[in-house]
């Protein structure tokens, strides 16, 4: 029987067992908000931003697994998604995105809120398409759920012209789908793989390094197995953070631009380093002439594309993480890696990962605080030093998840992707970890988390600045704080070098803003405080809190590594 | 850094070619020519794509046509027998009696047609490969003042005995 287009979209979307839509209204979608009032199984979310909207989707998606769905109007609406897009694009997250259109009609001419939105993300999304026809609607439903769950994940985006949601069309939703120039790599090169194997079982100075592939693949255990069974010391990448739990004797830290010293040394000295699920980002490689130059490379990827573009490797196997990993298993046995695990236990002597403690609160002692404080949760950072030092200091394992935006950086992710997580998983305690700068960025979505009753804990490190780049400016261009100070106002001096008594306060008030939108702030400007503050976020369950922690301006995130230089070459002190 | 040649079968669909081309641009591959036309199978077009690059960038464009999800099929015709022509006009304007004769004789060795003739001017149609159309265009170019010149990209397809190219 025929339905209309808004009809099969509802049913579609119950087929896919979608429960939590994200959607923002707009002229364009009128008609699918009104097949969706009319039914049960899902929930639709108002954001206050699109932006706001597409994040809250990630954080839902990498919280709970399944795909997250988006719902917004044309032009505006579309655009106002496409960082988002991006950054999921960046970071493999699973995003079926619906954006009304114009009638097919008016489609080229300049109509009120179109814009070809296809063609501006093509560069950002796994698959884009417009549906020109009513019947092709139930097949482009499915093919989008497919191409953005399986292989390498990613968003996927339909633009749904106005007169297709209204035309009456075939009913059936199809039950799966074939697509001839998509076929999902469900196999790994075992003569490969096996030489790979040989080449880390021949090493004196092995080394895993696991990146983020580990954690969509949910390859965690196996890899955890393999480490174990090998003796093999692991590194991470941000990406990778709690592949392995952190506390693991075998765990040595990040590597990468603001890697752990121990960790970046190990890269350089290993002689066979054993990569799972990393792109070989340039923050992790830094100068690639310089990048492991004692080691045969080993990099197991799902995408053949990842491979061999950055670093030339020595044994490329495309594979699944979980697939290699499983074979891997079958053949592994121990190696005697004391005297490697030594050498790696001295750097880590000689520069442990910590922060002064001679005066005043320091982020350090705020995540060792936040890391005593719950048995499960799920971490959701922004961009920015705090998201370093979450990435350094965190401890995580089964329990403890990290999310954050690693490949585009996106500041404004944080807040909006813990309100996802915590809507997907509303058991799990879910802490913010946000700067001053990024929560600014997507604030208004302090309305959504009111009003979806969402007690998100929202850790906020305020040092007055945009502080990955006052570092920059501090270290490498003489204190210059080119618009980087948040306080600075018209009256203050030109060549300001720095805080003083004379500065201007702080806007806004983040404690007097929370409650305004009718959650819960509270300030922390003493280490002593610290716990207080935490046990008492814990007992709110109606709304969210900002716990705002006044930290020094001038701290720095270290080690690091300045763009383009090698990573043996880390700025410690 | 040298020319290399992909035959990719595509979806004919609205805007498989923008994103083809705009993979290029995006990640600043270096296009030469591209053509595109349907195949004997109407759901599918097929592309002569030419791009100049190393052997490692190469390798990257090729697995990243393969991962979109609109190309059905990369073929590297680099290294392996082909047939491949490109159709070119060349309008050559301003001659005198003597130029066109010149032209004719050109035409002749070079096995292109003469299909327009006026007053001043000269129409050659060629089906050369690229480097015979360079040659020719070079050669039009050191010999008369104003030539006008419309070429197509290569097209290719796989030889069936020779090792024609």
């Amino acid at each position: 029987m025929d339905i209309t287009g808004r009809k099969l979209f509802v049913k579609a979307l119950q087929e896919e067992g979608v429960t939590t839509v994200f959607g923002y209204p707009g002229g364009m979608v009128t008609d699918l908000l009104d097949e969706l009032y009319k039914q049960e199984d899902i929930d639709v979310v108002l954001p206050r931003h699109e932006q706001g909207l597409i994040h809250e989707a990630e954080g839902y998606a990498k919280a709970t697994g399944k795909v997250g769905v988006c719902l917004v109007t044309s032009g505006p609406g579309a655009t106002n998604i496409i960082t988002g897009l991006a950054d999921a694009h960046y970071d493999n997250i699973p995003l079926v995105c619906f954006t009304g259109q114009v009638p097919l009609s008016l489609i080229g001419n300049d109509a009120f809120q179109e814009v070809d939105i296809v063609g501006m993300t093509r560069s950002v999304t796994k698959y884009g398409v417009t549906v020109r026809d009513r019947k092709d609607l139930g097949r482009i439903i499915k093919m989008a759920f497919h191409i953005a769950s399986t292989g390498k994940p990613g968003p996927v985006l339909i633009d749904l012209p106005k007169d297709i949601q209204v035309e009456a069309g075939p009913g059936e939703y199809p039950k799966s789908v074939d697509i001839r120039g998509y076929k999902i790599n469900e196999n790994v090169h075992v003569g490969q793989l096996k030489k790979a194997y040989k080449l880390l079982k021949s090493a004196k100075k092995p080394l895993l390094l696991a990146g983020g592939g580990i954690n969509i693949a949910k390859a965690n255990d196996k890899l955890l197995q393999f480490a174990e069974k090998m003796q093999v010391p692991v590194v991470t990448t941000i990406m990778g953070k709690g592949s392995l739990p952190t506390n693991h004797p075998l765990y040595i830290g990040n590597c990468g631009m603001h890697g752990r010293y121990a960790a970046n040394m190990a890269v350089s000295e290993c002689d066979v380093l054993f990569s799972v699920g990393t792109r070989f980002n340039d923050r992790i490689t830094g100068d690639l002439n310089e990048f492991a130059p004692k080691a045969k490379i080993v990099h197991i990827d799902v995408d053949t594309a990842s491979i061999s573009r950055n670093v030339v490797v020595d044994v490329p196997v495309v594979s699944d993480a979980n697939l290699a990993l499983e074979k891997l298993l079958e053949w592994a046995e121990t190696k005697d890696t004391k005297e490697w695990m030594e050498q790696i236990a001295g750097w880590d002597k000689e520069n442990p990962l910590e922060m002064r403690r001679d005066s005043g609160m320091t982020p350090q002692m705020i995540f060792e605080h936040i890391n005593k404080s719950f048995g499960k949760a799920i971490y959701v950072t922004d961009v920015g030093q705090h998201q370093m030092w979450a990435t350094q200091y965190l401890e995580l394992d089964f329990w403890h998840q990290m999310i954050t935006s690693g490949g585009l950086g996106t500041m404004g992710f944080g807040f909006p992707a813990a309100i996802g997580a915590k809507l997907g998983s509303p058991d799990t305690p879910v802490v913010c970890i946000t700067g001053d700068g990024g929560f600014q960025m997507n604030i208004q979505e302090m309305a959504t988390a009111v009003t979806q009753g969402l007690p998100v804990i929202i850790c906020l490190f305020n040092n007055h600045y945009l502080g990955m780049v006052r570092q920059m400016q501090q270290l490498f261009y003489g204190k210059r704080y080119e618009i980087t100070c948040l306080r600075k106002r018209k009256s203050c001096p030109a060549d300001c070098k720095g805080p003083n008594a004379a500065c201007p306060p702080y806007s806004p008030d983040f404690v007097a803003l929370a409650e305004s939108y009718g959650a819960h702030g509270i300030r922390v400007e003493k280490e002593e405080d610290i716990q207080d503050a935490l046990d008492k976020a814990k007992t709110y369950t109606d709304a969210p809190v900002v716990i705002e922690f006044m930290i020094a301006s001038d701290e720095l995130v270290l080690p690091m590594v300045k763009g383009g230089n090698a990573m043996s070459q880390m700025i410690l002190k | 850094m040298k020319n290399r040649w992909i035959a990719l079968y595509v979806e004919n669909e609205v805007g498989v070619l923008a994103k083809v081309s705009g993979l290029f641009s995006g990640k600043s591959y270096n296009l030469q020519s591209l053509t595109v036309g349907t195949t004997e199978d109407e759901s599918i077009s097929r592309m002569t794509i030419c791009v100049t690059s190393d052997d490692i960038t190469f390798e990257q464009i090729k697995k990243q046509l393969n991962r979109m999800v609109e190309v059905i099929k990369v073929i590297d015709l680099t290294n392996v027998p082909i047939h491949m022509k490109e159709i070119l006009f060349a309008k050559v304007l301003n001659c005198t009696t003597a130029d066109k004769e010149e032209l004719f004789q050109i035409a002749q060795v070079f096995a292109v047609e003469v299909t327009d003739i006026g007053t001043d001017s000269v129409l050659l149609e060629c089906k050369l490969t690229e480097r015979r159309n360079n040659e020719l265009i070079a050669l039009l170019k050191s010999k008369f003042q104003r030539i006008e010149v419309v070429r197509g990209g290569a097209v290719a397809v796989e030889s069936i005995s020779t090792s024609c190219r």
